[in-house]
């Protein structure tokens, strides 16, 4: 392989350098700021990256679909939450007291190092042969027959979802 | 090499493996509803990512990680917002986002 830094391989293995560091800096933001519209923006950063990602497996449609989906819609709708309801600055924001962070910290990197652990040491078997290469095409195709039921379910469960929402947010709205 | 990480099927396992962990490190370690929220986006996101990840170098039938991607990403919007109408509504009623502070069913 060309490991030249100014071929082609070379120059998308730089950015895709960059979309993991996005990636574990959006995160880390995300968890750790003190303040909840930086963890949000930290949020946007790491989609942004794992949409990046997904361009490298292959995928573009799902990554403009993260793209448009989770910075698009998701993070802009928990900033309005934010807006509407986030405590007064002089108030203590996100960070637990020790114990909690203790805690975390345990958890998080157990599950972190056990994971990584059986991803790296277990055999993975490769699949002989592709039977088809996952385009756009493709993907509509199986959608509309394999998984028709699955994709009518879905709907459903966002029609629900949105009627839920305005249930749950709809009454005391005349009282303020 | 550095510069060949995108090909290896180890790297994406990893990122989905520490996304996953930064989400339960956040659920456990924020006090407010809002960032328990983004914290469980983060868990959903690793997911995701390591989905796509077994999708490309070891399916046979590339399309089925994608749709599955596709649908996690629904049913990730789907929660946001009814998680979102929650917390305005406890906000509305208890003035405080904080999860320490919502005891009424404490015994």
């Amino acid at each position: 392989m060309d490991q030249n830094l100014y071929s082609a391989e070379g120059l998308a293995g730089v950015v895709f350098l960059g979309l993991l560091a996005a990636t574990v800096a959006g995160a880390l933001i995300a968890v750790n700021a003190k303040r909840l519209v930086r963890s949000v923006a930290g949020l946007s950063l790491c989609f942004t990256g794992v949409a990046g990602l997904y361009y490298f497996l292959n995928s573009p449609f799902v990554a403009l679909m993260e793209l448009l989906i989770y910075v698009g819609a998701v993070c802009v709708a928990i900033i309005f939450a934010v807006m509407l309801a986030e405590p007064r600055a002089e108030e203590k924001v996100g960070k637990s007291s020790g114990l909690g962070s203790l805690f975390g910290v345990i958890a998080g990197g157990l599950v972190f190092i056990g994971l990584a652990t059986v991803s790296t040491k277990s055999h993975w078997s490769i699949a002989k042969t592709k039977i088809n290469t996952g385009s756009v095409t493709e993907l509509g195709s199986s959608l509309m027959t394999s998984y028709s039921m699955v994709f009518e379910l879905i709907s459903v469960v966002l029609l629900v979802a949105i009627i839920g929402a305005l249930v749950l947010a709809l009454p005391g709205r005349d009282k303020e | 090499m550095m510069l060949f990480l995108s090909s290896q099927l180890n790297t994406y396992l990893i990122i989905g493996a520490f996304l996953f962990a930064c989400g339960i490190y956040g659920l456990l370690q924020h006090r407010s509803l809002i960032g328990m929220l983004i914290s469980g986006e983060l868990v959903l996101s690793g997911a995701s990512v390591n989905m796509m990840a077994f999708n490309r170098f070891l399916a046979p039938d590339p399309t089925v990680g994608q749709i599955f991607t596709l649908f996690i990403m629904g049913i990730a919007a789907a929660e946001a917002a009814i998680a979102l109408s929650i917390i305005i509504a406890v906000y509305r009623n208890y003035k405080t986002i904080d999860a320490e502070d919502l005891q009424d069913l404490q015994g």
